[in-house]
C-alpha cells in the first residue's frame, strides 16, 4: 500500500432536470405498457430520483413504481415484489427494466381478472431524467484528504459515485472501491465498500458508514 | 436583496458552489423573464429575488412587463379562470383583442435575448416576434389538468411553437409538440414569511396578536375560501377536543375587497362562537413576519384545501420543521409523502384523527416535521428553482441532450 495515490480521486456531482413525457398508467396493465415503452432516461429517473429525494427519510429501498403500486393502487404482494427488486444487481438500466417487465408480466398472467384503475389526479406519471455531471472543487490523493472530502462534498456528489458508477464501466463497481483498489491496492477498503447495499442506507447513512470503514484502515495506512 | 451567499445556511454550501458552477457556463448570457406585472402574485414575488441572483451569477438578466388595458386583462383573467377550470364564456372579440393586444406589445418590448422564459398566458403570443437563434420557454404557473378546451386550443397554437414549456407539477402537462419540463415552484427562506426568528420575537408577536400558547396550537393560514375548508377545519377540531388539550387557530387575509371571502368569514366565525378554544383571525396582506411567527409558535400546521394550485403555504410549514397535515390536492403531494414527511388526508375524520394522533405522539410528530424540513431543502427553496432555470438553460443552449457535462 502506498501513501498517495497516482490517480487524485476528482469528486465529481450529478444534477438532473425533469423532462414530463405525458404518459400515464391508470392501472397495472398501463403500467407495464409505459415501463415498456421507456428509455433509460425514465427508468433512471423512477429508479433513482426517489433514492436521492428522500435520502433523509428511513431507507426505503423503493422506486417510483413500487411506490405507486404500494401506496396508490394498494397492490399490496405486488408492491413489495416491486420494492424488493435489488437494483444494485442490474449493471444496465435496460437490464433493470426488463426485471421490472417480467414481474409485473408475471403478475398480470397470474391475475387475469379485471384491474383497479385509479382515479383521475392519482395516476402514475413518466418522466425522464436530464443528467448533468459537473466537477467540485475537492480532489483527493491520500486516505485523509478523501475523508475530508467525503466529510464535504453534497450528496449528489456520494448519488453519482455510489450509484450511478456502477451503471457504466467498469460496470457494477462504485467508483470508491475502485480507486481504493487501483491506486493503493487497497483489497480490504475496496470490499468493504463494494459490500455496502448502497439502496439499503439514507446517503447520509451511508456517507457515514464510507468514512467509517476508511477511518478504521488509517492506522495501517503507510505514511506520506 | 439578500445575496447568494447568504443562502448558504439553508440550502447548503454545495448547491451554491453548484449554482456558481453551472452559471460559469452561461456567463454574460442574457435571459429574459416576461410577465404581466411587476409587484404582487407569485412570479414577481420570485423574479423580484431571483433576478439579482443571476447578475450576481454572471448573468445578464432583464425583465419586461406586458402592457394592455383593462379590456385585455379582462380577457386574460378570463383565460388564467378558463385554464384553471371554472367555465368562462369567450367571444371572437376577446381572442381579437388577445391578438391586438400581443402585436401592440410586440412593437415597444425588447425581446432581444439569448433565453426568454414567458411567463403564463398573456404574453405567450410573443412567440411571433421570437428572434433567430433564441431559446423560448414557456413558463406556465397555472393548474392546466381542468382547462377549458377553447382557450386552451387557442394558446396551444402559441405554446407549441416554443422550444420548451415549463410546468410545476406533472398532473398539469398536455399534449405538446414540445418538450415539457417540471420546474416546482419555491419559497425563499431569507423572506420575512420564512426567515428564522429568535423564540423571544416569536413570542412577543404572540403576545401582541394576543394569541394565549397555555395549550399546544393547531394552526391553518389560508383565504378564507370555501376551497381551503375552513369549517371543515372547525368540524375536525371540534370532533378532537373531547380527548384533547389544545386550541385551534384559523388565520388568514383581511376579506373587505372580496365578498364571498367576507361570507366564509362569517361562516367561520359563527362555527367558532362560544367555543374558546378556536380562534379566528383577520391580518392584513403583509403580515408576513406575523405568519412567520405564528407558524413558528404552533405544533400542526393544517392545510386541509379541499383544491389547490401548488400550495406551497406547506412548504413554508415544513420549511418551520412542523409537522402538515394537508388535503392531497394539487402539488401538495409533491410536497408531501404520506407518513414520512407529513399527513395526507381526504375527509374530515382524517384530519381529526391525524391531528389527536399527532398531539398524542409528539415524537413521531417531530420526525414527520424534520423529514419535512429536509425535503424542502433539496427540492422547494428559491436556490432549486434559480439551479432548474439555469440547467434547462443549458440544456436548450446545448441542444437538447439527454447526458451534459459541464
Amino acid at each position: 500500500m502506498t501513501a498517495k495515490a497516482g490517480e487524485p480521486f476528482k469528486f465529481c456531482t450529478r444534477l438532473t432536470l425533469t423532462e414530463v413525457t405525458g404518459r400515464k398508467a391508470y392501472n397495472i396493465g398501463e403500467l407495464l405498457e409505459g415501463i415498456k415503452a421507456a428509455d433509460d432516461a425514465v427508468i433512471y429517473h423512477h429508479t433513482h430520483r426517489f433514492i436521492k429525494q428522500s435520502h433523509h427519510l428511513v431507507p426505503e429501498g423503493a422506486n417510483d413504481f413500487a411506490y405507486w403500486v404500494a401506496n396508490t393502487v394498494q397492490a399490496d404482494r405486488l408492491g413489495e415484489e416491486l420494492t424488493a427488486i435489488d437494483i444494485v444487481r442490474y449493471d444496465s438500466l435496460a437490464a433493470l427494466r426488463d426485471a421490472f417487465v417480467g414481474l409485473l408480466e408475471r403478475h398480470l398472467a397470474e391475475n387475469p381478472g379485471p384491474m383497479r384503475t385509479v382515479a383521475p389526479g392519482r395516476e402514475f406519471h413518466f418522466m425522464r431524467a436530464i443528467r448533468f455531471s459537473l466537477p467540485t472543487s475537492c480532489a483527493a490523493v491520500d486516505y485523509p484528504g478523501f475523508i475530508e472530502c467525503l466529510r464535504n462534498v453534497s450528496v449528489s456528489s456520494l448519488y453519482l459515485h455510489v450509484f450511478e458508477a456502477r451503471l457504466r464501466p467498469p460496470y457494477g463497481v462504485d467508483d470508491f472501491s475502485h480507486w481504493f483498489r487501483t491506486n493503493f491496492n487497497d483489497e480490504v477498503v475496496g470490499r468493504e465498500i463494494s459490500r455496502l447495499d448502497p439502496y439499503s442506507y439514507t446517503l447520509e447513512g451511508l456517507r457515514q458508514r464510507i468514512i467509517r470503514i476508511i477511518e478504521q484502515r488509517l492506522p495501517e495506512v503507510p505514511r506520506g | 436583496m439578500a445575496k447568494i451567499e447568504e443562502y448558504a445556511p439553508a440550502a447548503g454550501r454545495s448547491a451554491i458552489e453548484e449554482l456558481k458552477l453551472i452559471a460559469s457556463r452561461l456567463k454574460d448570457k442574457t435571459i429574459l423573464n416576461v410577465n404581466s406585472t411587476a409587484v404582487g402574485g407569485g412570479v414577481a414575488e420570485i423574479l423580484n429575488r431571483m433576478l439579482p441572483l443571476m447578475t450576481e451569477l454572471g448573468i445578464k438578466p432583464r425583465w419586461e412587463l406586458i402592457k394592455g388595458g383593462e379590456d385585455f386583462y379582462a380577457v386574460t383573467k378570463k383565460f388564467h379562470n378558463a385554464l384553471h377550470g371554472t367555465r368562462q364564456e369567450l367571444t371572437p372579440a376577446d381572442f381579437q383583442l388577445y391578438r391586438d393586444t400581443l402585436s401592440a406589445n410586440m412593437q415597444t418590448l425588447n425581446l432581444d435575448a439569448d433565453i426568454a422564459l414567458i411567463h403564463d398566458p398573456q404574453p405567450a403570443g410573443l412567440i411571433d416576434r421570437k428572434p433567430a437563434g433564441a431559446k423560448w420557454i414557456w413558463r406556465c404557473h397555472i393548474d392546466l389538468s381542468n382547462r377549458q378546451s377553447d382557450v386552451w386550443d387557442f394558446l396551444h397554437g402559441y405554446v407549441s411553437r416554443y422550444d420548451a414549456a415549463v410546468i410545476s407539477a406533472p398532473s398539469f402537462s398536455q399534449r405538446l409538440p414540445v418538450k415539457q419540463f417540471q420546474v416546482p415552484p419555491s419559497i425563499d427562506p431569507l423572506a420575512d414569511k420564512n426567515k428564522e426568528l429568535a423564540s423571544e420575537e416569536v413570542a412577543a408577536i404572540m403576545e401582541r396578536l394576543k394569541i394565549p400558547l397555555d395549550k399546544p396550537l393547531i394552526t391553518q393560514v389560508s383565504r378564507f375560501d370555501r376551497l381551503k375548508d375552513p369549517l371543515g377545519v372547525i368540524e375536525a377540531f371540534k370532533k378532537i377536543q373531547p380527548y384533547v388539550t389544545a386550541r385551534l387557530l384559523l388565520v388568514g387575509g383581511s376579506a373587505d375587497d372580496d365578498p364571498e371571502g367576507a361570507e366564509v368569514l362569517a361562516e367561520a366565525r359563527a362555527a367558532a362562537e362560544g367555543n374558546p378554544d378556536i380562534l379566528v383571525l383577520c391580518l392584513p396582506p403583509t403580515s408576513n413576519i406575523e405568519i412567520n411567527a405564528i407558524q413558528r409558535a404552533s405544533a400542526i400546521i393544517l392545510q386541509k384545501s379541499l383544491k389547490e394550485g401548488f400550495g406551497l403555504t406547506v412548504s413554508e410549514a415544513l420549511w418551520k420543521g412542523k409537522p402538515v397535515i394537508a388535503g392531497a390536492v394539487g402539488g401538495i403531494p409533491l410536497q408531501i409523502t404520506h407518513k414520512y414527511s407529513g399527513i395526507l388526508t381526504r375527509t374530515i375524520d382524517g384530519t381529526a384523527y391525524w391531528m389527536k394522533r399527532l398531539l398524542h405522539e409528539p415524537a413521531y410528530a417531530k420526525k414527520l416535521g424534520e423529514n419535512g424540513r429536509e425535503h424542502v431543502r433539496e427540492n422547494f427553496l428559491l436556490t432549486r428553482h434559480l439551479r432548474d432555470y439555469l440547467l434547462l438553460a443549458l440544456y436548450l443552449e446545448k441542444g437538447g441532450q439527454d447526458f451534459i457535462h459541464i
